[in-house]
Formats: C-alpha cells, structure tokens, sequence
C-alpha cells in the first residue's frame, strides 16, 4: 500500500480512459526489488489488468535516465499508445522520468497534468497543464507521454473483493539484461546532508543597525 | 465473503492461530480458508512492544524460527533493576530471569509472522478496519469492514466504498488491548460474569526507539527500572533494551490508575530521559520512531471467559499479560494455537453451528493460566503503595510464588480512580531540551501516524456537552495531558470560553482515552482502514 501518490492519480486517469472506453488495456510497471510486486498488486487491485516487474538487484541504482531507457525497451515491446506516470517520486523529487523517456522515443509530452482527455477518434490527446502562470492547454499527437500532477484526479480505493482478485491477475517478470538495457551509476551521491538548523535571531537596537546587519552581513542589498 | 475462519487482527495472536490453522491443515490433508483483516496500512504498522521476548510459543509455531530467519536474534545479555531517586539510581536484584529471552522488535517480528502465514496460504487483508460484529440470532457469524470514502460532514465521497461482510464459521478477534469488537462482544455475552472475573485494568506505555553510537551499543543489555519520576502511588517503570543495529528501545509505562489528573504519562517520559544515570546511554544518538500503546494489567483476575457463540478472544482482547514478567506476546501467541487447534478441530468434524467451548478448558490447562496464576497477587499488591508492592512482590516471587490461598483484588477501575483536580496541584514539566527530551508534536511526527483528513471523527462523544461540563471543570481537562498524542485539546472559542478540539487525525490507536475518561464518555471506534501509526521497528 505504498505506491507514490502521483503514480497513483496516474494509475486512476488510466483506468478512467478504459472505463469511458478510450482504451483497452492499463498495464501497470514498477522497477526495483521484491517490493515492487506489493505496488503492482495495488495497482492491480485498482482495477489494471496485468503487471510488469523489471527486477533489479536494489533500487537505489535506478537513477530517472535508467528508467526512462528501460520504459523505453518496454514501449517498444508492448507498444502502448499513451505512458502515464507521476509527475515526480516523493523519495528523489527528481521530476525528469517522463520528460527523458518522451525525448528518447521522440514522443510528444505533457507534463504536471490537471485534466486529460483523449479524442473521439483516439489519434491525440488534449492536456491541461499546471504551469507557473496558471493552466496551458495543449493538444499532443498520440502515442505521447502524459504526466500526472495533484488536481488530475483522487485515486480510488482497491475494494477488498478487487484484491482478492487482483492476487490471480498475472505479473511478468523481466530483467534489464533481457531488455538490452545496461543500468550504468551515471550518478554518484557524495553526500546527503540535513539543511543547517535555523540560527536564532538576533534583536537589533535600531532602524540603522537592521540597515547595517542587511547591508553588510546578509547582504540582501 | 465467506470464510471458514475469520481473524481480527494481524498481530502475534491473530497470526499464530491463522498460521497453526494452515500447518493443522497441510499436515492433516483438509482445506480451510483463513482471513485475516487488519486496521494498520501494513501487518506491523499498529504493533508495539518493549520487547524481551521469550521465544516458548514461537518454537512452538516454528520450531526452527532460527534457520528460517526470525528476526529474534540478540540474545539477552545482561539483566539490571534500578530503583531512582531524582538523582540517584539504586541497583536492586533483577527480580527477571530473562536468560533463554531475545531483545527484539515485535513489530518486526509479526512481518515476519505476515509473510510467513501467506506462504502458507493465509489471507492477509492490511488496510481494513473491522468495524462491526455480525450476529445471525446471538451468534456470531463475521465482521465488517468499514464504509471508506465518507466525508467530514457524512456524506459519500467519490470515492465511497461500501465496507464488505466477511463471514466465517468461525470468527477470532485479536484485537489487542481494549479491542474495539472484543469489547463490545465481552459486554454482550457478559463474559467477564461468566468467568467471575474482576475488570480489567490497564498502563499507557510511551516508547521510542533510538540509534544510538556504536561505543554506547550493547547488545542484549536490559534494563528495567522503578520509583522516579513517578511517585510512591502510581504504578509504573521504564524499560531499556539494546536491540540490534545500534538500535534501542526505551520508554516508560505508567498505570492508568492513577489519581493526580495532571499527569501526563508523555512528559513523565521526557523526564525521565533526563536523568543522571539515563541521559548518558542516550547523548549523542537520535530518535527514530515514536509510539504509544495501551496495555492490560489485570492479569489472571482479569481473565474474562473467552469463547462466545461463534467465536473466541484470543492474545490481549482476552487479557494474558504476565504483568511481573511483562511478558505478554508469549501468552498471546499460545493462546492463538490454542484456539486455533480447538477450530481446527470442531470444523474437522463438521458438526455447524462450530463450537470453540473446549478452547477455554484448554486455556486452563495450559501454562498460560500456570504462569498468570502464579504471578497474580503481584500487581494488586502496589494498589497499597510502591513499597508494600515491592515487598510483595519479593515474597510472591521468591516464596510463595503465587501457591498461597488468597488473592488480592484490583481496586476500583481505572476511570473511577482519578481525583478532581482541586486534590491536586499541576504538575510544572521541564521543557524539552530538542536533544534528549521533546516536545510532543515533533515526537509524533515520528510515529508516521496519518489519517485521511475528509472522514467524520473516529472519537465519538457519547454527550458531546459532557467534556466542557464534567473533564474540564472537576478534572481540568485530562485527556489533554494523558493522550500521547495531542488528539484533545481545549481551545478558547470565539468568545473565549475553552471547548475541546479532537484532532482525530494524530490519534494513535493507544485506547487510552476509551480506557481513562472518567465519565467514560469518550468512545474509542475504527477510522477508515490503513490509517493510524506506522511502525516498523517498535
């Protein structure tokens, strides 16, 4: 019961395409160790059809350029025609998944998603997207990538009887080595710090020395 | 859905009858179906323990618990008593005999309990709160889960799920202390009348786990102790165990019988860090998580009789805490085979309606009600006072060992036993230091507790007028003191009068204020599944 909270609003919108019958099949992926499988089994609970687990030896090494390029062996063999993810994973914040597979595949993306909506004859999709100015509305040739942000929508509850159920629905399991990838450490981390504990502060005496302490020791100005 | 054998809880209990129910099964060639609901987002998520643990039950489940890689592994190596003063620490003579007993988390240890039960073909449902009892004509015939997605106001969500009826032949509830169903069922069938047993009676335990340095680590080191801060009329002591990874486990246990209602079990445990002797097994280390859990002390006394039409109580929703000891996920775990051979048995032989009555003889005749038997008149005696109680003790333990013909009773029940708060001054509590004590909120950030924000409260008022009229004025509000987790505050309103808060959402399942409010008007129920702490290594 732990997916990222933006996978999960993607998950839903995926389901809710199938539900108005602009698709045929939500196929749920996760990458990493053994836990990977409770995930793809909420996702199966929510109602996805089957399962993809790209097993790797520990998650820490799947930095957002190793997963796109294994998304992108996996597009290629599934041929989807749209990828929906959370817009970013509440462990790294790295934002940059979705952008960097839509440039691989050279498909059109939309990110930080608040509305979705496929077309009637299912060649484009039309995107709502959260931007700092407010909301841009662009319209992407299919198959394209999609990402989810907050607002998109408010993910089900997986029903106890969708559980029970979802432990029969199939999850295939696949290694890098066998989608031609190759998980190199492209980044290192050096180190991870807390940020420095906020400092008292102090009470100054008079307007000129607040100017005095802004002017020469935070340098504001 | 219907199931053969429907369990309340994935806790030791809970997970040890499900799991003896599948090894009955696979070792006589029958087929049953076990389910198993439990309230927290994971198995483990609500479980919290000291822990010494003595592995008799679990060696009974799995006799090679060891190669099949329990996480019971740091054998306890030393066993200390200290009586404090404010300044001083007294070592006593380890009234414990914990050689054999493993430090461990216990809530690491029903994970492992999780997997194992679904290896052998357990269900397992985290994520769902059993929220009624279903009777057909006085017999018990399933739970239900809870409706999901109702809103604040009681309106249905989008996202509204109606709760699901899980039936079973048989139904167990193991719930833990004060269990919400358990409850309500020991009410109904008058289970503690039946067995001519006394009320229970319970402590609140606050405890963190802490990383600390490698040079302050040693593994198996026990420590129990008693006296300050608490004084001679209030039951309690703290505990600190050194598990494995630098990790300890420490925390303090107060009786909820007690009378001063300005006392706050949290802060007595914030106090109690500072102390001369404790401070410095901790300097230098940090908190990783934050609980707090109700716990029974009644003991055999306590004992209500546990077999009901369609179904049984077994681990802490009974009551097998050996309170001496403080050892009760042993009991609790034998209880759960117990009762999962009697159901084993009865749906074997397919007689319906099943019956569970030979679990309770079987009970009696184990060494449960040996060990609670024999250690029974040891609580009761601290009701005269700490010394008396230690006197006690020391005879019991060392002499009579609990063989003596006469049986000291509880005294009133714990909500009776607070005072008014004109008997009493407030007590002046040191503020924390942000190092080794804490303010509560930033404590309780550390428990991962969470609760979906848009659901009605899961603490009803039976008189909402009743804490502005009765706790606030006789009692000056104490379930703002005694709960671990600020759910009850009393807020100056609009013209200024104090009204009380619930801030549902921090609740972390303890029960304390189902079990403490003197007009017993606060009522304890489940929120919405998965809600609640999140504990991985408590």
């Amino acid at each position: 019961m732990s997916m990222n909270p933006f996978c999960e609003i993607a998950v839903e919108e995926a389901l809710r395409i199938k539900e108005a019958g602009r698709a045929s099949e939500v196929v749920v992926v996760s990458m990493g160790g053994e836990q990977c499988v409770e995930t793809i089994r909420t996702g199966l609970a929510m109602g996805a059809d089957r399962g993809l687990h790209v097993i790797t030896q520990d998650s820490s090494s799947l930095f957002p350029l190793a997963v796109a390029k294994l998304l992108q062996a996996l597009v290629s063999s599934e041929q989807p025609r749209l990828l929906l993810l959370g817009k970013q994973a509440i462990d790294d914040d790295c934002n940059q998944t979705g952008q960097m597979v839509a440039g691989l595949l050279g498909w059109p993306q939309a990110t930080f998603a608040s509305k979705v909506s496929i077309s009637d004859d299912k060649e484009s999709v039309c995107v709502e997207r959260e931007v700092d100015g407010g909301i841009e509305t662009i319209q992407l040739q299919l198959p394209a990538v999609v990402t989810a942000d907050l607002r998109l929508n408010t993910p089900r509850y997986a029903t106890l009887p969708n559980i029970m159920k979802a432990k029969k629905k199939s999850i295939q399991r696949v290694t890098p080595e066998e989608l031609n990838v190759v998980i190199g450490s492209d980044l290192e981390v050096l180190e991870v710090t807390e940020p420095p504990k906020r400092k008292a502060g102090v009470m100054v005496a008079s307007v000129d020395e607040l100017l005095d302490k802004l002017k020469n020791e935070a340098r504001v100005f | 859905m219907d199931y053969d054998v429907v369990i309340v809880g994935a806790g030791p209990a809970g997970l040890a009858a499900a799991i003896r129910l599948k090894q009955l099964c696979d070792r006589e060639k029958r087929e049953l179906s076990v389910c198993v609901v439990e309230k927290g987002a994971e198995v483990g998520s609500h479980i919290l323990s000291g822990n010494v643990f003595e592995p008799r039950s679990l060696t009974e489940l799995f006799p090679d618990w060891k190669k099949q890689g329990a996480p019971v592994e740091i054998p306890v190596s030393e066993d200390k008593f200290w009586l404090l003063s404010s300044k001083h620490a007294i070592p006593l003579p380890s009234p414990f005999r914990n050689h054999g007993n493993y430090v461990i988390s216990l809530s690491q240890l029903v994970r492992w309990l999780g997997t194992k039960a679904e290896e052998l073909g357990v269900e397992i449902y985290p994520g769902f709160s059993a929220s009624e009892v279903l009777y057909d004509d006085n017999r018990v015939v399933g739970i239900a889960t809870n409706d999901m997605g109702i809103a604040k106001n009681g309106c249905k969500k989008s996202t509204f799920q109606k709760g699901m009826e899980l039936r079973g032949r048989l139904t167990l509830l193991a719930e833990g202390c004060r269990g919400y169903l358990s409850e309500e069922v020991i009410r109904k069938y008058q289970l503690r009348k039946q067995s001519g047993a006394q009320h229970q009676t319970y402590a609140l335990g606050i405890k963190e786990v802490w990383e600390v340095e490698e040079s302050k680590h040693r593994p198996g080191f026990v420590l129990h102790t008693v006296g300050w801060p608490l004084n001679t009329k209030t039951y309690g002591g703290s505990f600190l165990y050194h598990m494995a990874n630098r990790q300890v486990a420490v925390g303090l246990v107060v009786a909820l019988d007690y009378q001063n209602p300005y006392l706050s079990p949290y802060e007595e445990y914030q106090r109690f860090k500072q102390h001369p002797s404790i401070r410095p097994m901790l300097e230098g280390g940090k908190v990783v998580q934050y609980g707090a859990r109700t716990l029974n002390e009644g003991g055999f006394q306590s004992i209500p009789k546990t077999v009901f039409p369609g179904g049984a109580l077994i681990g802490c929703s009974a009551g097998f805490v050996n309170v001496p000891k403080i050892k009760g996920a042993h009991t609790a775990m034998k209880s759960g085979l117990l009762a999962a051979e009697t159901a084993f048995e009865q749906l074997s032989k397919g007689s319906e309606p099943a019956k569970l009555d030979s679990y309770w003889e079987r009970l009696q005749n184990s060494w449960i009600w040996d060990e609670l038997n024999a250690a029974r008149n040891i609580r009761p005696a601290f009701h005269y006072g700490l010394l008396p109680g230690l006197a006690v003790s020391a005879f019991e333990h060392y002499i009579s060992k609990g063989k003596l013909p006469y049986t000291l009773k509880h005294g009133r029940p714990d909500h009776l036993s607070t005072e008014v708060s004109k008997k009493h001054k407030p007590i002046d509590y040191p503020k924390p230091d942000g190092v080794i004590s804490f303010d509560l909120l930033t404590s309780l950030y550390r428990s991962n507790t969470n609760h979906e924000h848009d659901q009605p409260s899961h603490l009803l008022l039976r008189d909402p007028s009743i804490p502005e009229k009765v706790n606030l004025i006789d009692y000056a509000g104490l379930e703002s003191r005694y709960c671990p987790a600020r759910v009850y505050e009393y807020i100056p309103d609009e013209n200024e009068k104090l009204t009380l808060q619930i801030n549902a959402q921090n609740c972390l399942h303890c029960k304390a204020c189902d079990i403490k409010d003197p007009p017993q008007n606060i009522k304890w129920t489940t929120p919405e599944g998965a809600g609640g702490p999140g504990y991985s290594i408590m």
